[in-house]
């Protein structure tokens, strides 16, 4: 597949007025608003165009796999510090689009802070550039870092360029026996001292912590957490537990309906029992069939809640994402106009409204 | 430099009125010889008087004036402590200034949450200072950070000697509350990790002030290292200290801080601070671990073995604080030493892929005899984003141009090798042309719609940043992509 063929498809789409849904392995079709419009395959369009590791980057085409990333980083030692899931088969380009990061995000940040360029295609069929390959560019308004979890409703993500990061050198993981609130209380104390952290995970009143970094950082950083009681765990257990958690096999993930809670990592908790799982250094809880308010109860926290996962008829009547105040949904809709002028790129598929 | 993109004609008289209805006396300035202190930024060369100043105390003072604003289609330059080096606090000659130096309250430190809130006019330093006492601190670390504000920061997009490890200052603003032109509030980001919709605060982040004024910030602090400690390394050859850097991250390692200066540089500085750099030396590469002191010894060790292989003539580690601080102080004293030893100096700001680096000098000592000026060059090593101060004589003839159309020819070299024309100190004024040859046509044209999309009237900083298609057309670099022109029919300079 050539840029020319997704250009195409996409002037074709918008002459004629065709809603198009962007699919790179449709692994997140369970994800997001309602899915609308003739399935536009973007897969095929795929390679790694350039990877420098000294300069710290990789450029690839959207339908190419994580996993084939992945491999080619690991083999000069480096990584995508954001630890998206693969899930199979998925894509850069939807990796990007759905912005959602595994278990060192709170350590490394996420996959909008790794973005450095990417070439889009418009609703119209124009090619945009934006960003670039160096880890400093601040002319123009950053649109790359725009780009993650806009769901493909601001264009097609044809090519994009990541920074990566050396792998730590070494890693080891702990696990204390906390209920969730003590959990809470200790990542954010924790969280304020020099401590190589790098990702946590809390579920059935056991609170793993992952380590990484220097040998001697991280040695020194088990000395100091042993009095909290931190039991070790063996490295192939540990592995398969972050992959486990990063892959949602994890049955903390199992129940059918899903939310996602992104939350200050202070917040207090509720105390209800459909809580299953805490991530991210406690500002990313997630429930089962929560009760009726969470939305609301994750608003006055300061943060939000995602239905994440149910029935496809529940999330478009409810919406999957917190609805956004009028100024700022009006906001929304003048952006999705300028980048998107008929409306024809996964319609429905943030928001209702655009 | 004049903007001619950019016509407005104000009722001088009728704004003032209506300015003096929402303001108390003290913060509104109308006479000529008040005004003057605001009439550039950091960047000198280029200026302008504003027809009125507004130094605001409040949220509803903000609102009021934008609404004014709006409603009468005068323009609007948000201000911070006006350090900005390209320009873009620079005032419109029809409009306002809106100073937000007196938003300047650290309003919450939150140990727990390792988090702050704070008014935009609130010093960059001033946070880190505040923090201390936990243990915590700000890590965009811009060299202006006594003075410079946040306001600014978000603005520019800010980052220092640290953000090749903690980022610029997009990686670490959660929050931040904006009033639009038409004087509408904005919550975007909050200080949970994400937030529902577009990520706006990736696009409000180095929106140069043209999206909206900002009026509080929450940002991210983060652990003080329990140490740091430097590397001074020197080299024979630059290409090699550039050899050295990209051996450096090729072992793995990403130090807190990896500067270089060349000869010319150390030779301005080494006078002025007495640091003890080699001044025989091509190139020299500081070089900032920092952690427990187990990780730091580890860390240290590495790149000392490191640069040894890549041939380093000599390397030196402090062994005390005073000696880590006394490395840096020639680093960070390099503006004001070259402002020494010459009249005036041009400051550039482009990056480059570091493996160009050697090219890149070679080119800039190339075009020291095409232009006949002198320049020295510091630059952030680790990212590739390099200052060249280019020397000059306001007062000799000709010398001003020169040193324009030598900066103009850096910058666009720095995207011939695959960089930008801005790492950190933004486009304001000063880079607006070249923004012509770093973007397409249509890359362009989709910055203006954003850009409309938050203030249709095109009032907040107008002539910055984002060049009309008329100034491109003007500057000759107009890109034509596909032959996708807007308006073909018109005619074209
Ligand atoms: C049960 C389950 C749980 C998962 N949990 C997580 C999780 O918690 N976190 C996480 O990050 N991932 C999770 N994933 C993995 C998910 O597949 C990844 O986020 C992946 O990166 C999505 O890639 P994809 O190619 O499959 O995208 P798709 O599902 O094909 O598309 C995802 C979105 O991106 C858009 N899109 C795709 N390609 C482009 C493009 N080139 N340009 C513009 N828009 C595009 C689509 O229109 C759609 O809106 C999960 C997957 C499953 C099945
Ligand atoms: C000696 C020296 C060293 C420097 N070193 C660095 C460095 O290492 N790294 C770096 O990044 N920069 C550096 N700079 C540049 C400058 O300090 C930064 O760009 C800084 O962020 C500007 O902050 P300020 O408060 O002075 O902003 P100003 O110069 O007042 O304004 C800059 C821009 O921000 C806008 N603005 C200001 N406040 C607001 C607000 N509240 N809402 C919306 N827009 C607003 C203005 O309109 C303008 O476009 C240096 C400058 C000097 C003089």
């Amino acid at each position: 597949m050539q840029l020319d063929d997704l250009l195409e498809r996409i002037k074709a789409a918008h002459d004629d007025h065709v809603p198009l849904r962007i699919r790179g392995a449709g692994s997140k079709d369970f994800y997001g608003g309602m899915l609308a419009g003739e399935v536009f395959d973007v897969a095929p369009y795929a390679g790694i165009l350039a990877y420098e590791p000294t300069e710290l980057y990789i450029t690839a085409r959207c339908g190419t796999r994580l996993a084939e990333i992945e491999a080619e980083l690991a083999g000069k030692g480096q990584m995508l510090a954001f630890e998206p899931p693969h899930f199979g088969a998925a894509t850069l380009g939807g990796c990007i689009a759905a912005g959602l990061s595994g278990p060192r995000r709170m350590a490394a940040g996420g996959v909008r802070d790794f973005v450095l360029g990417a070439k889009l295609i418009d609703g119209t069929g124009q090619v945009l550039d934006f960003g670039g390959q160096v880890m400093k560019n601040v002319a123009g308004y950053d649109v790359s870092r725009l780009l993650a979890g806009s769901l493909g409703t601001l264009g097609l993500i044809a090519e994009a360029t990541l920074k990566v990061l050396p792998r730590p050198v070494a890693e080891q993981t702990l696990c204390f026996d906390f209920d969730a609130a003590e959990s809470i209380a200790k990542l954010n104390e924790w969280g304020g001292r020099p401590l190589p952290i790098s990702a946590s995970f809390w579920f059935a009143n056991c609170l793993y912590l992952r380590l990484s970094g220097a040998q001697a950082a991280v040695d020194a950083a088990i000395r100091a957490l042993a009095q909290a009681g931190g039991k070790p765990i063996a490295a192939v257990d540990a592995a398969k537990h972050w992959i486990s958690v990063r892959e949602q096999t994890h049955p903390a993930f199992a129940a059918a309906t899903l939310w996602r809670c992104a939350l200050p990592s202070t917040a207090p908790l509720s105390s209800d029992d459909s809580l299953q799982a805490i991530e991210w250094g406690g500002a990313l809880r997630w429930y089962a069939d929560a009760p009726d308010g969470l939305r609301s109860e994750a608003a006055v926290s300061g943060g939000h809640a995602v239905l994440y996962r149910a029935a496809e008829s529940k999330r478009c009547l409810d919406g999957a994402f917190a609805p956004l105040s009028p100024a700022l949904l009006a906001l929304h809709r003048r952006l999705k106009k300028s980048f998107d002028p008929k409306g024809i790129l996964n319609p429905g598929r943030l928001y209702a409204e655009f | 430099m004049t903007l001619s993109d950019s016509v407005f004609t104000t009722d001088r008289a009728a704004l003032a009125t209506r300015l003096k209805m929402i303001l108390p006396a003290h913060c509104l300035l109308t006479e000529d010889e008040d005004l003057r202190p605001y009439e550039c930024d950091g960047l000198t060369a280029y200026r302008e008087l504003p027809m009125a100043v507004c130094l605001p105390e409040s949220e509803v003072q903000v609102i009021d004036v934008l609404r004014t604003c709006h409603q009468m289609g005068v323009p609007v330059v948000a201000r911070g402590a006006g350090t900005g080096l390209s320009g873009g606090a620079m005032p419109h000659a029809q409009g306002v200034v809106l100073s937000m130096a007196r938003f300047n309250k650290i309003l919450q430190v939150d140990r727990s949450a390792r988090t702050a809130v704070v008014q935009p006019g609130v010093r960059n330093l001033a946070v880190s200072e505040a923090a201390a006492p936990f243990g915590l601190y700000y890590a965009p670390d811009p060299s202006s950070q006594i003075a410079c504000t946040l306001g600014g920061n978000v603005a520019e997009n800010s980052g220092g000697v640290h953000c090749l490890k903690y980022g610029l200052t997009v990686h670490n603003v959660l929050r931040v509350r904006v009033v639009s032109i038409e004087g509408e509030v904005f919550e975007i980001g909050s200080a949970a990790p994400d937030a529902p919709g577009y990520d706006l605060l990736a696009l409000i982040i180095g929106s140069e002030g043209m999206l909206g004024v900002v009026t509080e910030v929450t940002v991210k602090l983060v652990p003080k290292p329990e140490l740091a400690q430097v590397v001074m390394a020197s080299f024979d050859e630059v290409a090699r200290a550039g050899d050295a850097v990209a051996a450096i991250i090729a072992a793995g390692i990403i130090p807190a801080g990896l500067e270089m200066m060349d000869k010319p540089a150390t030779a301005a500085v080494e006078p002025y601070v007495k640091a003890g750099y080699d001044l025989d030396a091509a190139a020299i590469l500081l070089c900032e671990s920092d952690g427990t002191p187990e990780e730091v010894a580890e860390e240290i060790s590495r790149v000392t073995a490191v640069l040894t292989a890549a041939g380093a003539r000599d390397i030196r580690v402090s062994q005390s604080e005073a000696e880590r601080l006394r490395f840096w102080a020639g680093r960070k004293a390099a503006f004001p030493a070259v402002g020494r030893i010459t009249p005036d100096y041009y400051c550039m700001d482009g990056t480059i892929p570091r493996k160009r680096l050697a090219e890149m000098l070679a080119a800039i000592a190339a075009m020291e005899s095409k232009y006949q000026l002198r320049c020295a060059n510091v630059f952030h090593a680790g990212d590739g984003n390099l200052h060249p101060l280019i020397m000059y004589d306001a007062a000799k003839p000709g010398e001003w141009a020169r040193a324009e159309a030598f900066g103009a020819e850096i910058l666009e070299l720095s995207v011939a090798l695959g960089g930008s024309i801005t790492g950190e100190h933004g486009v304001g004024i000063e880079k607006i042309n070249q923004m012509c040859v770093q973007y397409s046509a249509p890359a362009l044209d989709a910055f203006r719609r954003i850009k409309a999309a938050f203030d249709d009237k095109g009032l907040l900083n107008p002539g910055k940043a984002i060049p009309s298609l008329h100034r491109c057309a003007e500057y000759g670099c107009m890109h034509v992509h596909r032959g996708d022109l807007k308006f073909p029919e018109l005619e074209r300079f």
